[in-house]
């Protein structure tokens, strides 16, 4: 008896523990917007800055007049960068609260939880931030980049510019970095490259005991060929990453670092010294020089009242993506999601490095590539940038089971996953 | 004597013209040299790399005293324009603003704000090739030191200058190890002369360097070499250099693993005290290291410019915070919970949610930056093959002072009698009058404050954000349960022998099937002495 009562009280205390925040929603006449990121949990990190960001740009659409005559509402949840509740709350999002679009996820799993909500009840869904591709929902707008527009661009200029023959490739041990690491493994052999050539080293989530990894590149780089780290080490393992580096005398002439979720608000949270000299590819760097940019930094600093907060690429995505579906919602004249979903393909938009970002048809944009080199201010000197925007390639061409597809959300092929050998398309939704 | 009355003048007349001669060649090298450094500032003015890079290699070659402290200025970023007149400037971070230095005369300047000045940008190509010129200027550098660091910089790039440059000067060396860097380097290049003797004679002269300069250097005679005699001699270096290097590594593994145990041992004592000696399941635990770090970040912040001093003094405020704190949780949550491992399990866990958020919301939920003393960073370079990183050696002392102290307290200290007593039978120590209701709140502190010292020591190594708990607070518990529950000295081997362990099967098994396999190594162990590695005796044990 006294058993079954310690667990009950138990589960209520878990419960009580596990009770997020739920915004009340008002059914005034307003377009509802979903903002979808983790405020609480290890992802608060870098999603709560995208939540302020969908709230300036909402707050400066409804400056501007709204859209379609009405106001914009935001409706913040947080789903506590706990992957199913991810799912829950987009359900929540669309389901109770009704809302025309939703603008969120960070990670790869947690955008993996909430698409087959998404799909199932007809929403969308735009998620800001680099991934590992090989997807293509009718439901999800990818404004973030492929692989095609980050990392493979990052090793062409490592091979050609600097010479780069041995290669490790690094990375947290998730979905992200491991797809990844397969696209550049195959496309570094497809250039050539032997397969001694190639370190591959994954570590847990928030590693921080780097001593025998970067001992171990130290050694592979220390054969007599240039070699560079390829990282994609995710989030706040960096820091200690680089400090061994530092640590361990490796400078960035020596063994190169070129990161793919280094950016500017990972850097202004810490000590930049042993970084300097690093790479990192990005579409968007807040040094980039355009007056849009400026525009776009001092609004930013107007909003958050802080002027040392720094821009980044995610936040790029989101003001991209933000712009797109606002023209789509005009020239569509509704916020049907079919109707929107119709009308964006093609529309295009500035973005902030002074080109244009295009909705693709398979639900990817262009955008340029730039290279970086990390400055001790916690900014990023542009050393390389690609000669015109890249488009978003959904399906890798360097990976076998992949090759052969595409995705187009026109007619008539109005598929994610087509095959153009076979011109079939998959069972799958995506 | 008449004769050399009237050769005197002649003779005079003609050293004169001799001097005047030598003097105007002097000059006009130096003129030369001179005119090339200019030009070469010139360059390094427009601050667009291939300029800067084409006046680097003017500056460099010019041989002008004033290249060194110039190129050495730009290598560190510390070479502005001052935009006013558009004048180069090596600029110095100070109280006031930047102290500038004239690099054209040495000469102060006077200072300047940092919106006046704009910084000569660099890259990693410049950044290279400033390092050779640099190391090619300081070979002739009087301090034997930077003579040698310039050598041993020079292995890894050595092209057909430096190494005319190198033979000129090794005749000339006074010092024994940098003389020895550079025949080392010579010899290096003199695997790829054309007579099989002088690769042979060069293989002799590498024989036990270490640098892994040489290394690649013998692997790339080994993939091309035809004859015999000299890749029987390459192959036997090479394997003298491998055992070395092998050695070596096992040394640099070891210590790895003893630094990664000491990290686990300072996390886990905290929890030795307060799970160990009290049994209680403090899943707050991590959460009060957190809150140690989030000191050390806050005393820095108070104290700017005195870095090191900061982070002494982050040390006593640190274990007052998160004492404070810990007895603030016995006392208004745990001592309610005695006896009832479920409920203080729960509760426990709510609290460390509720710190994290408040630290996310009072403060950031970005990370914090605490920055590292100087002596902290870089590494004692012991050969080519193994350096001791410098944070870690401090880690290592700190957490074997720390292991101490507490062993002290616990074992001299009426205190730690009291708390003793207490874990031993509770009711023969209250009988003996020892209140152990404030013992129970002064030993929880103790285990609590520990773990704010060990949050000090982690701000140094890792990040310090509102998750930096999580990361420990399973490794905690896994050595004290290892180690054997209520014992110090338990903590201790078990820490660093889980360290040792986990960095010996790291390399092979990768860093994430390495945690698991200790992990299941520990079950195991638990399964077949579930009191740990020195379990408590005697009547204590029942207890």
């Amino acid at each position: 008896m006294t058993k079954t009562k310690r667990i009950a009280s138990a589960a209520t205390l878990a419960a009580a523990l596990s009770f997020g925040i739920t915004s009340l929603a008002n059914a005034a006449d307003t377009i509802k917007v979903g903002i979808l990121h983790s405020l609480s949990g290890t992802m608060a990190i870098s999603e709560t800055t995208l939540k302020d960001t969908m709230l300036m740009l909402i707050d400066e659409q409804n400056k501007k007049g709204g859209l379609l005559g009405k106001q914009l509402e935001a409706v913040v949840v947080d789903p506590a960068s706990n992957w199913p509740l991810f799912a829950e709350k987009a359900r929540e999002l669309i389901e109770k609260d009704k809302v025309a679009a939703v603008f969120g996820c960070w990670t790869s799993v947690s955008r993996k939880s909430v698409l087959p909500v998404f799909e199932e009840l007809n929403g969308l869904l735009f998620y800001p931030v680099q991934y590992e591709g090989e997807e293509s929902s009718k439901n999800v707008f990818y404004t973030g980049a492929a692989p095609n527009q980050q990392a493979i661009p990052a090793v062409d200029y490592l091979m050609d510019d600097l010479g780069v023959k041995r290669w490790v490739l690094a990375g947290t041990d998730y979905v992200y970095p491991r797809t990844t690491n397969k696209i550049l493994e195959a496309y570094l052999k497809a250039k050539g490259v032997a397969d001694e050539d190639i370190m591959i080293n994954y570590t847990p989530f928030g590693h921080s005991d780097w001593q025998s990894i970067v001992s171990d590149i130290k050694k592979f780089g220390s054969a007599g060929k240039k070699t560079a780290v390829v990282s994609t080490i995710n989030g706040d393992a960096n820091v200690p990453f680089y400090k061994e580096l530092g640590n361990q005398g490796i400078s960035s002439e020596d063994i190169p670092v070129v990161a793919f979720s280094v950016g500017e608000e990972e850097l202004s949270g810490i000590d930049t010294k042993p970084l300097v000299g690093h790479l990192a590819a990005w579409n968007y760097f807040m040094s980039v020089d355009t007056p849009e940019n400026e525009t776009f930094i001092d609004s930013w600093h107007s909003f958050i009242k802080d002027d040392k907060r720094v821009t980044n690429d995610p936040m790029e995505a989101h003001y991209i993506g933000f712009n797109l579906w606002v023209q789509a919602v005009e020239k569509a004249g509704s916020t049907d999601t079919d109707k929107v979903i119709e009308a964006i393909i093609g529309l295009e938009t500035p973005n902030l490095t002074g080109g244009k970002a295009v909705m693709l048809k398979n639900h990817h944009i262009t955008k340029p590539v730039l290279i970086g080199e990390i400055q001790d201010d916690g900014q990023f000197a542009v050393v390389w940038e690609t000669e015109k925007e890249v488009p978003g390639d959904a399906w890798s061409d360097f990976l076998p089971g992949s090759k052969d597809i595409i995705a187009d959300w026109t007619p008539p092929i109005s598929c994610g996953n087509y095959n153009t050998v076979t011109k079939k398309c998959s069972g799958q939704n995506y | 004597m008449p004769t050399r009355l009237l050769r005197s003048p002649l003779s005079a007349l003609r050293l004169w013209l001799l001097i005047a001669l030598t003097l105007c060649a002097f000059a006009q090298a130096a003129l030369a040299g001179s005119a090339e450094f200019e030009q070469g500032i010139e360059l390094i003015k427009t601050n667009k790399y291939d300029q800067v890079e084409e006046g680097v290699t003017l500056v460099a070659s010019s041989r002008d005293p004033r290249a060194v402290g110039l190129l050495a200025a730009l290598q560190d970023s510390d070479l502005y324009l001052r935009k006013a007149d558009g004048r180069l400037f090596i600029a110095t971070r100070s109280d006031a603003g930047y102290d500038l230095i004239d690099p054209l005369t040495q000469a102060a300047a006077g200072v300047a704000g940092q919106r006046d000045l704009k910084r000569i940008r660099i890259n990693n190509r410049l950044r290279s090739q400033l390092r050779t010129a640099v190391a090619t200027l300081n070979l002739t550098h009087p301090d034997a030191v930077v003579r040698l660091t310039a050598v041993n910089e020079m292995l890894d790039r050595l092209d057909a200058d430096s190494l005319a440059l190198l033979r000129d000067l090794a005749g000339e060396e006074k010092n024994a190890q940098v003389r020895e860097g550079m025949t080392a380097a010579i010899a290096l290049a003199d695997l790829e002369a054309e007579e099989p003797a002088r690769r042979i004679e060069a293989l002799d002269q590498l024989e036990g360097n270490l640098h892994p300069a040489v290394q690649g250097g013998i692997q790339r005679l080994l993939s091309q070499e035809q004859d015999a005699e000299v890749r029987a001699a390459a192959e036997h270096v090479l394997e003298a250099i491998q055992f070395k290097r092998d050695l070596y590594g096992f040394a640099e593994t070891l210590f790895f693993g003893l630094s990664l145990g000491s990290v686990l041992v300072l996390a886990a004592i905290g929890l030795a005290i307060t799970f160990g000696v009290m049994g209680v399941i403090n899943m707050a635990h991590g959460e009060l290291i957190m809150l140690g770090a989030y000191t050390a970040y806050i005393v820095q912040q108070l104290m700017p410019g005195h870095i090191g001093l900061a982070l002494f003094l982050a040390i006593p405020a640190a274990f007052l915070v998160s004492g404070a704190v810990g007895i603030l949780i016995e006392r208004g949550v745990i001592r309610f919970l005695y006896g009832r491992p479920l409920e203080t399990l729960l509760a426990t866990f709510g609290i460390s949610l509720i710190l994290q958020q408040l630290v996310r919301t009072l403060i950031s939920p970005q990370n914090v930056p605490v920055a590292n003393p100087d002596w902290m960073s870089g590494s004692w370079q012991i050969n080519s093959v193994l350096s001791l990183t410098m944070n870690r050696m401090y880690i290592i002392a700190f957490c074997l002072i720390v292991f101490t102290a507490l062993y002290l307290v616990m074992r001299k200290t009426s205190l730690g009698l009291q708390v003793r007593a207490v874990s031993q039978n509770r009711a023969m120590a209250r009988a003996m009058g020892v209140r152990s209701a404030r013992v129970d709140a002064l030993t929880f502190g103790l285990g609590s404050g520990i773990a704010g010292v060990a949050g000090v020591a982690l701000s140094q190594l890792t990040n310090v954000g509102p998750n930096l708990g999580q990361a420990y607070i399973i490794d905690s518990f896994m050595v004290v349960v290892f180690g054997g529950v209520g014992n110090l000295w338990g903590t201790l081997v078990a820490g660093m022998s889980l360290g040792v362990v986990n960095k010996i099967l790291e390399p092979w098994a990768g860093a994430v099937l390495a945690k698991i396999l200790v992990l299941i190594f520990i079950i195991l162990f638990i399964q077949k002495r579930p009191r740990g590695l020195f379990p408590q005796k005697g009547r204590a044990a029942e207890g």
